[in-house]
């Protein structure tokens, strides 16, 4: 069961995510209202894949499906930021970004915001897990991915 | 017959024979229109060949360059345009792409005399340091900045964590780059940081903008013109006694270098490990033989990366061979980024970095490096493709 947010980690104000007009990512953007992590899979050679295309990056087979995988990675690389380059972040101060691996889907590789302490230390290889961070009212509504170290 | 083709290559077939830039200005400070500096600066470097301006026949920018070649045939009065071409691919990492291309094209016989060019006024058309603006965003970016991964630092910076932590660099390699750059600005006149050395203390103390950089890892953000005359290496010899041979010059990409999402197979990666190999094969040179390198400096730690994959040291030794004393054009063993590169004589998208190489093999550097006969100088590490060309005197092809 994933966690979800009570307020969004990052102020309100800044681009929010639509799915392409051509429907290729549309599963996953859809698969985050309903609190389900989705990445693509090939179904002929069994390879996951990210980020999204309309063909197998290791088979080159255009028969590419979505499969929703356990909401757990581990910290492969991470930043936390500082100088805000953006109107709505001129007041926030630091936040951290997080490059995770997800073992259970080929060690892809997703972004996202860690979630805690701003200045908490941050150890490569720690495990995490998602929090879906609701935007109901964004236009369209969406939903984002964040992480926050496994306490257990 | 080689596996790579540099058999068929450009080694010694073509040549820069002139080079020239504007008046390089902090980012919004440039009383000229972007395209009067590229105007401006082709003029220049045709002053500097020694030719009319009407003989060129062809163009080759990048990065979306918004100065067109027909805009620009039509402004200098060309009687025929035979060649344009725009190099693909994000950030600086067609500047020397853009020397491949048009000494390509010249090779080919597509055309006589080509330029290479860039031009930017980010005070006119947007900060490359600033994130959108938009509403939404869709695509790529609809997974990075609704998470504030917006600027190049931002997009960037976690390449190089991971660069430190598989490979124990440490900060003080990163900040002997910054360190050698500012050091050669001072004898440039130029350079926007003439005037504004730098000492470790103030890099050490200069603020974070993400970790692991600090301000002074950072390219910085100008307006300006840059651009290069390739032509045949015949006609090159018949206009300067010390003409520029174009070595080789290679783009570089390795396996999902563009997968969306920080997702290329290799990550702590310049993009540089394969072009590399073609390069030196081209050149007929080894990193033995470099004499002089000029590394794209986005951010400090991609010149690591870059040194590293251009065979220049290892990741081994890279913490105690890239010290300032090392990097100096004033005795040291790998003298880098002699102008002072994008960090601190301009960031004009790594094109004055080609211009500082071709000065090296001419011998009018304002920080010579002696008896040069081998120059290399790479563009864009860490972006989807890559590019370096290596130039060098008629001794150095033996």
């Amino acid at each position: 069961m994933s966690a979800l947010a009570e307020a969004s980690y990052l102020p309100e104000g800044l681009t929010q995510p639509a799915p392409m007009r051509d429907g290729m990512d549309a599963p996953y953007w859809e698969g985050t209202r309903e609190h389900e992590l989705r990445v693509q899979r090939c179904a002929d050679c069994d390879t996951h894949q990210w980020g999204p295309d309309w063909v197998c990056h290791a088979c080159q087979s255009l028969n590419v499906e979505w499969v929703t995988v356990e909401p757990t990675a581990r910290i492969y690389s991470w930043q936390r930021v500082h100088h805000p380059v953006h109107p709505a972040l001129a007041d926030h101060g630091p936040y951290i970004v997080v490059l995770v691996e997800l073992p259970h889907a080929d060690n892809l590789r997703m972004i996202g915001n860690l979630l805690g302490d701003p200045m908490q230390d941050i150890i490569i290889g720690s495990n995490v897990e998602v929090v879906f961070e609701d935007h109901d009212n964004g236009n369209p509504p969406y939903t984002l991915v964040h992480w926050q170290v496994t306490s257990s | 017959m080689s596996v790579s083709g540099a058999d068929r290559g450009l080694r010694g077939r073509t040549a820069v024979a002139g080079v020239g830039e504007t008046t390089y200005y902090k980012r919004g400070q440039s009383t000229d229109p972007e395209f009067v500096l590229v105007v401006k600066a082709i003029l220049a470097a045709c002053e500097d060949a020694g030719i009319n301006p009407r003989e060129i026949d062809g163009f080759c920018s990048y990065s979306n360059d918004r100065n067109t070649p027909a805009r620009l045939a039509n402004a200098l009065g060309l009687e025929e345009l035979r060649y344009s071409n725009m190099q693909w691919g994000g950030g600086g990492g067609g500047a020397a792409a853009v020397v491949q291309n048009a000494a390509s094209a010249v090779h080919a016989g597509s055309a006589n005399v080509v330029v290479a060019y860039r031009g930017l006024a980010q005070g006119q058309f947007g900060r490359f340091g600033q994130g959108g603006r938009r509403p939404a965003v869709r695509g790529e970016f609809a997974y990075t900045l609704p998470y504030g991964v917006m600027s190049p630092a931002q997009m960037y910076a976690m390449r190089t964590t991971r660069l430190m932590w598989e490979h124990g660099i440490d900060r003080s390699t990163m900040r002997a780059v910054a360190l050698a750059a500012y050091h050669h600005a001072q004898n440039n006149p130029r350079a926007v940081m003439y005037g504004r050395p730098l000492d470790a203390e103030t890099y050490d103390s200069s603020r974070w903008i993400t970790e692991p950089f600090r301000l002074y890892d950072c390219c910085l953000e100008n307006d300006g013109g840059a651009a290069m005359i390739v032509t045949s290496a015949e006609r090159a010899a018949d206009l300067s006694d010390t003409p520029v041979l174009v070595l080789a010059a290679q783009q570089s990409g390795g396996h999902r270098s563009g997968a969306w999402v920080h997702n290329p197979t290799d990550y702590a990666t310049s993009s540089f490990k394969l072009g590399a190999q073609h390069l030196y094969e081209q050149a007929g040179v080894t990193p033995d033989d470099v004499d002089v390198v000029q590394s794209y400096e986005n951010f400090t730690g991609a010149v690591v990366m870059s040194l590293i994959e251009h065979g220049l040291c290892t990741y081994e030794n890279a913490n105690e061979v890239l010290t300032f004393e090392n990097l100096r054009a004033d005795g040291g063993s790998i003298p880098l980024n002699t102008s002072g590169g994008n960090l601190a004589e301009c960031y004009m998208h790594g094109l004055g970095m080609q211009i500082e190489a071709a000065r090296q093999v001419r011998g009018d550097s304002a920080n010579q490096v002696p008896n040069v006969n081998v120059s290399l100088s790479n563009a864009g590490p860490m972006v989807e493709i890559a590019s370096t060309a290596i130039y060098g005197t008629a001794e150095a092809l033996g």
